[in-house]
């Protein structure tokens, strides 16, 4: 059959809501006017551990409703996530911890009240120190995302023993805070017994049954408005305490409260991704094949919730090696609960495993990007990744020694290393009506965080119907629509693309007879093919001053696999933003934990440095552009975190190449190259 | 108090002498453009022009700029006639979640503003040099490094400000 209608998947299709963006008139959470609208301040515990007795009022300050702490707040239903028990104890779990919510006519009078508050705390000594040999350290029985803390192949210790080639080493990364421009934000109101919530998450249909069960309401009773999403990086994926202090705080003003985070405290309130000390033992042949690993990965969580991130599940899966252990260790610590943060587990774990892996090629004299191809006979994407991207980044002019190119104070220097993330889906629900006219409304919960999702969603809907993208109106971002999974996992156009598609065939295979169609894919993605992976490869040139240590990106290249690319505009921004946020990762980003205070030492934008303007230079991405037609109607694989997945080693990895010194603990700030060594 | 936004005079009653410049535009005159990311003037989401001239209206206080033209991204253009910095953003993909993009524009504006007088940069070699050329890549990265975006969509955003300015 041949089509009138041109492909809209595939195309580079501008964002549909781009107008709406550049011009101001797209409205994010805290931004929906509101008669009576009040304000609610958090009050941050000053210690990371002990009790709160008692909360002492100003009663200089006018304009305050209410002050609520524990001692007059409503009662709340137990929840899964402690963290959203807010005001509903006195115990004290980690500095910055919500102690009392101030609720006034203005922002001004809130935050003047909640500065004036003073708290009768009993303190009590903490411990926010993470240490490999820390006494309390222990094996949780899984990681993130609920899979087995540990694994075990073969003979691990004896094949190190007998190989030729051995290589042992440790990586520490950082804690690291996703830092989306737009603060966690609600605003609540009770119409009746429905409650509203004008919300900035990547999940609308969960948070609606988070906050509802935590309210004893019934399904549908509450509606989560979520039309435009700030970024969210992971730290918006489960409803944070934002909206439950909102929500209290409208229930008992009878007025719509806004709660909007300040940034100091989305350091401490809405998650971080934790730090990580990672032991890698590698054993190869002469020729560079791969016989033993081991990726030991010591890690912290809060008092409050077990969150394992999982370095070492990545090495699980990359590259076959017939006697592999990995494992993991947590030390509960008085700090606050870490959460998923993009690539949760794959971004520091392919620090280490891809550093490792460059070290390993040293020893054997033997490039790094064949060393990755020996090693991967069963995976022909990422092999062509590998050789594409060396071919297009010019890799085979490279000289492997180091310290080799000198321009000016400059030291010049290259490096590469693999990348890969999951391929998955998750069960949503999607609807589709004919309009008439040639017209037709989808509809389903999911939210676009910037990542091109409703315009993806309505080149898929625009091909499956038949018709131009313009006659197809997109309906996301609002809980009382069909289901949709979360906006993570690199999962969203997989998961909810699926759901359009579905809806789409039975409409149309309804020839007529119906103007709407309802698809629920649970069925269908408990039967994906499981254990698939988009994959990858980076290459980094970096130039680093012999004066002051600093480093610069020069180039920055990656080259991936993401199976059939939906929007190959918005997919090349996602790539680059992954890889510029892997920049962040090794030279910039590190938020410092005060042992004495129990604080994050560097908690706002002035001094947790995320990347700017002036640190991108010469920066691309290209790929491979083959669907995987078994995995999913579109052929798809998710593409939203792959880029912050070995673009920190390859920079590493350069910086080595360029100076001689490698960099162990990041981020690679310049004082640690002015003091080493190489 | 009054203030003058996009050529509009506002009457503002009762306005709290606390009441920053950005949170009267956001609460006060429903001008959610400009955007409250960090509060402490360290991230430039909240980019306003001021008599022209950028700033960051989350550091003023409103009740000081009762004589002053301010400019928000809802006053340089709108969806059916954007200003040529809102269309580069537009044709080059010069953002993702959106929320510094008001914030990244007014600072563009006001940047090509300071280039065409002629004002230097950290990265300017000559001075003066009536010919050079001060739009250079590098040039603009670093006039509009007080503008953070966490989505990192920089390299989209270099030639959508070239666009802007004709280059």
């Amino acid at each position: 059959m041949t089509s009138m209608v041109t492909r809209a998947v595939g195309a580079p299709v501008a964002r549909l809501e781009g107008p709406a963006k550049v011009s101001g008139a797209a409205r994010y959470a805290a931004e929906y006017p509101q008669d009576h609208l009040a304000y609610g301040w958090i009050v941050p515990s000053p210690v990371a551990r002990g009790r709160l007795d008692a909360v002492l009022i100003d009663p200089a300050e006018e304009d305050v409703l209410a002050v609520l702490w524990y001692g007059n707040a409503p009662e709340l239903a137990k929840s899964d996530d402690p963290e959203l028990a807010v005001l509903q104890s006195d115990e004290i779990r980690y500095r910055g911890q919500p102690l009392a919510l101030v609720i006034a006519t203005s922002l001004e009078a809130a935050r003047r009240a909640a500065q004036a508050v003073q708290l009768e705390i009993a303190e009590e000594d903490h411990d926010v120190e993470l240490r490999a040999d820390h006494p309390d350290r222990y094996t949780p029985e899984t990681v993130v995302p609920d899979v087995p803390a540990e694994s075990s192949t073969g003979d691990v210790e004896a094949a190190l023993t007998s190989a030729p080639v051995t290589i042992d080493v440790t990586y520490e990364t950082p804690p690291l805070h996703n830092s989306p421009m737009e603060p966690h934000a609600t605003i609540a109101r009770w119409d009746d017994q429905d409650l509203i919530l004008y919300d900035s998450n990547q999940h609308p249909s969960g948070i609606a049954d988070t906050v509802g069960a935590i309210f004893g309401l019934p399904a549908g009773r509450v509606h989560v408005v979520t039309e435009h999403v700030g970024g969210g990086f992971g730290s918006k994926g489960t409803a944070r305490p934002n909206a439950v202090l909102a929500a209290l705080g409208a229930r008992v003003t009878g007025r719509p409260v806004e709660v909007v985070l300040p940034r100091q405290a989305m350091f401490s309130i809405v998650g971080h991704r934790a730090p990580t000390l990672q032991r890698i033992r590698v054993g190869a042949t002469e020729d560079g094949i791969l016989t033993a690993i081991d990726h030991q990965t010591c890690t912290q969580s809060s008092r409050l919730l077990e969150f394992v991130e999982s370095a070492s599940v990545v090495t699980r899966d990359v590259y076959p090696v017939p006697n592999l252990r990995t494992g993991h260790s947590v030390v509960r610590l008085d700090v606050p609960t870490p959460r998923w943060m993009r690539a949760p587990g794959e971004a520091p774990g392919m620090v280490g495993l891809e550093c490792a892996l460059d070290e390993l090629a040293v020893e054997l004299g033997l490039d790094p990007v064949e060393l990755r191809i020996r090693n991967s006979p069963a995976n022909p994407r990422y092999v062509e990744c590998l050789r594409s991207g060396a071919a297009r980044f010019g890799w085979s002019e490279r000289d492997p020694r180091p310290g080799q190119r000198l321009e000016g104070e400059w030291r010049l220097g290259t490096g590469m290393a693999g990348a890969t993330y999951p391929a998955s889906a998750m069960p949503s629900t999607a609807r589709v009506r004919a309009l008439g006219a040639g017209e037709y409304e989808v509809a389903i919960a999911a939210a676009d965080l910037g990542t091109g999702a409703r315009t993806i969603l309505a080149q898929i809907a625009a091909d499956e119907l038949g018709v131009p993208i313009d006659k197809v109106h997109i309906r996301i971002g609002d809980s009382t629509l069909p289901q949709a999974s979360v906006a993570g996992g690199s999962s969203g156009s997989a998961s909810w693309g699926w759901a359009v598609t579905g809806a789409c065939r039975e409409l149309r295979a309804a020839d007529g007879s119906s103007d709407e169609a309802t698809f629920d894919t649970t069925e269908l993605v408990q039967q994906q093919k499981e254990n698939r992976h988009a994959s990858g490869a980076h290459f980094a040139e970096v130039r680093v001053s012999t004066v002051t240590g600093e480093i610069r990106v020069s180039r920055l290249f990656g080259m991936y696999d993401g199976g059939r690319i939906l929007n190959p505009r918005t997919a090349r921004s996602q790539f680059l933003g992954g890889m510029i946020m892997g920049m962040g990762m090794a030279l910039h980003e590190e938020s410092v934990l005060d042992p004495a205070q129990g604080t994050w030492v560097n908690h706002d934008l002035a001094e947790y440095h995320i990347p700017t303007h002036a640190d991108v230079e010469w920066i691309d991405a290209a790929w491979l552009d083959q669907p995987e037609d078994d995995l999913n109607p579109m052929g798809s694989k998710g593409i939203g975190e792959i880029g912050i997945v070995g673009s920190p080693a390859a920079i590493l990895n350069a910086v080595w190449h360029a100076t001689g010194i490698r960099i162990r603990t990041l981020p690679a700030r310049l004082d640690k190259i002015l003091t080493a060594t190489p | 108090m009054r203030l003058t936004v996009n050529g509009a005079q506002h009457h503002l009653v009762g306005l709290d002498p606390r009441t920053t410049l950005l949170d009267a535009l956001r609460e006060r005159l429903h001008l959610t453009g400009a955007k409250k990311g960090c509060d402490h003037g360290q991230c430039g989401a909240c980019t306003v022009l001021l008599d022209g001239r950028r700033v960051n209206s989350c550091l003023i206080l409103a009740i000081t700029q009762q004589d002053a033209e301010i400019t928000t991204v809802e006053g340089l253009g709108h969806r059916g006639a954007p200003h040529p910095v809102q269309q580069g953003f537009l044709d080059h993909d010069g953002f993702q979640c959106g929320y510094c993009t008001p914030g990244q524009i007014c600072s563009a504006v006001g940047m090509l503003d300071e280039v065409g007088k002629g004002w230097p940069s950290a990265v300017t070699t000559e001075i003066p040099d009536p010919n050079g050329d001060l739009l250079t890549d590098a040039e603009i990265r670093e006039r509009m490094s007080g503008n953070l975006c966490r989505c990192g969509a920089y390299p989209n955003m270099v030639p959508a400000i070239k666009q802007a300015a004709g280059r």
